[in-house]
């Protein structure tokens, strides 16, 4: 096992960061920490890395006790949201600090240095300085700076999160590749899920200062823990005192005998593919997303009644006081494109 | 940031062709712009002329009234010369203690959180805020040869401070104390730290950090705080003259002499020395100005 995380405590003044946390992540993986920003998986990562340290509890590397060492001596690879690039220094000597730090022998940096950039793809910019590269190469950059010490771990705190939409999914799918063919111990940091359950082989799911889950995307996704969880990874709606997915609900424009609610039309919007349909289930509102194809199968009309009941094998969990409403509002997003069907 | 500001200008977009009412009214906005542009220019311009320009330009004229005699006279005087290496000895050393500690200070103001931060930060300004004269007296008071507090513990050991080069170079370095640490704090501030912990998770220790990535990043504040700081301790006067006592070829340094030589008519040798002092800060200062813009540009 890799990282080995026993009962860490992390207060800052009279605000809990982290809550007794134990972890173990495994070698060679990619691991995702997704939470809520201010939930603890910066500090948590953070602690791993040495750049802040625990009140309490201790961290294993690789077997060797790391919970007193100073950041350079743990050999970790820490990638910085903000690139953190040396301003002052190219390119190929940005890449190249760790391996001069180390008095490694010139030629060796120096091939070391072609490999990483040809593998980040930044090879033609060796002699730049990062002010003139883009933030998406910047990060790339980061990235081989940080390989480039050949880490035990290499953890990155909200790598995309400073880049646009389209560059960040690049970098995700390109992360994932790299990821395959290096194999180092990978963690990231990330308040997307989507990113999540997109890149990682292994989700930690924090939240305030405690670990909710820890699994595989599909298991958080079919076997959410509790009501948190669920309503983190995707869209839920309310329904019975339970949540449950939009897209897992059945609507059927007369009583097929087995419904769980009865509700009225509120809103239909029509968003590319989808359509999300608001009901009002005596007093609650109710969100269901069903396909384009099947709200015209249905004749959807504002005003007009439904029977609803989950599908077969749709994930439901109790819903508890802790969540708040906000939580449930994830498909009010009103998008600029969406448009009223049937108009 | 630095990149956001430099490029700003570029961006700045054109204001829309084609559409009818703010063409119309545009030339008429950009006249007026135009003419308070320069309206401020000239008035900054005239201002900077008759205050400072001018008067000094004049002691650069009073010096070459007769060719270079005057500067020859004042070169041949001992008194002048040993004034003037006084002078550069004393202003090196106080920028060098100047150097060392101000950035001891800035790291320290920045980078640690620390009881008492805000009342050090207020200290620093003091000499700025405080009459060099006061200064002088101060130390007087406390290292004086006679009845100093420190004073008669280190003449008996052999430390003379009053009226003597010690004195003079604590008197100059309190004087520029804040120039190297004010240049340094915001440039300090705003690269932030991250570079740092970069550079340390990459296996640098904290004196490998310092060298590789904290001082290239304040390099160009710490140049300027140098430079500030030898032009402030050139010029010292008041505080100097207090403690140095002011003996001609002991502990008299170039300001003082040419004060002395003015009250004793010989002008044209206060005139030289003037302009010596006047051209040494002026060069520092333009070389700077000189070579720092084209590096900012390559960040």
């Amino acid at each position: 096992m890799s990282i080995e995380v026993r009962n860490i405590d992390k207060r800052f003044g009279d605000f809990i960061a982290l809550d007794d946390v134990s972890l173990t992540i495994p070698s060679g993986q990619l691991t995702a920490l997704l939470g809520p920003s201010g939930g603890g998986k910066s500090t948590l990562l953070r602690i791993i890395a040495g750049l802040e340290s625990a009140d309490t509890g201790t961290i294993q590397i690789e077997g060797r006790d790391a919970t007193d060492l100073p950041p350079q001596k743990r050999n970790v690879g820490f990638v910085f949201q903000h690139y953190a690039a040396f301003k002052h220094l190219t390119v190929a000597r940005n890449v190249a600090f760790g391996l001069e730090i180390r008095k490694r022998p010139k030629p060796e940096i120096r091939a070391k240095v072609v490999e990483l950039l040809e593998l980040v793809h930044l090879d033609q910019f060796a002699d730049r300085l990062p002010s003139q590269l883009s933030g998406g190469q910047r990060q790339r950059m980061a990235l081989a700076r940080a390989l480039a010490i050949e880490p035990t771990v290499l953890l990155l705190d909200e790598p995309f999160g400073a880049l646009d939409a389209k560059v960040r999914k690049e970098l995700r799918d390109w992360l994932r590749r790299l990821h395959d063919e290096v194999h180092v111990t990978t963690v990231f940091v990330t308040h997307d899920q989507e990113e999540a359950l997109e890149v990682a082989d292994e989700i930690v799911v924090i939240n305030e200062g405690r670990i909710e889950q820890v699994g595989s995307p599909d298991e958080l996704y079919d076997q959410p823990a509790n009501d948190f969880v669920m309503s983190f990874l995707g869209p839920v709606t309310r329904l019975d005192g339970n949540l449950v997915r939009p897209h897992d609900l059945f609507l059927a424009t007369s009583d097929p005998g087995d419904a769980s609610a009865v509700g009225t039309v509120t809103r239909l919007v029509r968003v590319g593919f989808e359509v999300r349909v608001e009901l009002d289930v005596a007093g609650q509102s109710v969100q269901a997303v069903v396909t384009r194809a099947e709200a015209r199968n249905l004749d959807l009309r504002e005003g007009g009644t439904l029977w609803i009941r989950p599908v077969a094998g749709a994930v439901i969990v109790e819903a508890t006081e802790r969540l708040a409403v906000g939580d449930l509002d994830g498909i009010d997003g009103d998008g600029a494109d969406a448009v009223p069907v049937g108009r | 940031m630095a990149d956001v500001l430099a490029t700003r200008p570029d961006r700045q977009p054109a204001l829309p062709v084609g559409i009818a009412a703010p063409r119309r009214r545009r030339p008429r906005r950009r006249a007026r712009s135009v003419l308070l542009t320069w309206l401020f220019r000239l008035i900054v311009v005239t201002y900077l002329f008759f205050l400072v320009a001018w008067p000094v330009s004049l002691v650069a004229q009073k010096t070459f009234e007769d060719g270079f005699s005057a500067l020859d006279t004042a070169l041949s005087d001992p008194s002048i010369t040993f004034a003037l290496k006084l002078t550069v000895i004393v202003a090196l050393q106080a920028v060098l203690i100047n150097l060392v500690f101000g950035v001891g200070i800035s790291l320290l103001l920045v980078r640690y959180e620390f009881r008492g931060k805000r009342l050090l930060s207020a200290l620093i300004d003091l000499p700025l805020s405080v009459s060099p004269v006061v200064v002088g007296l101060a130390l007087v008071l406390v290292y004086g040869g006679r009845d100093g507090w420190f004073g008669p513990a280190l003449q008996d050991a052999g430390f003379q401070v009053i009226f003597a080069t010690p004195g003079i170079v604590m008197a100059t370095t309190f004087v520029s104390l804040p120039l190297v640490i004010r240049e340094v704090v915001p440039v300090l501030t705003e690269i932030g730290t991250e570079q740092e912990q970069a550079a340390r998770s990459l296996g640098a220790n904290a004196a490998q950090t310092f060298r590789r990535i904290t001082l290239p990043g304040i390099k160009w504040a710490v140049v300027y705080g140098v430079v500030l700081s030898l032009a402030r301790s050139l010029g010292e006067f008041g505080a100097a003259k207090i403690v140095s006592g002011n003996f001609e070829g002991q502990t008299q340094t170039a300001t003082m002499a040419v004060e002395q030589k003015y009250q004793d008519f010989q002008q044209a040798s206060a005139y030289a020395t003037a302009f010596l002092l006047a051209a040494v800060s002026v060069a520092c200062i333009v070389v700077v100005s000189i070579i720092r813009p084209k590096q900012e540009r390559k960040r």
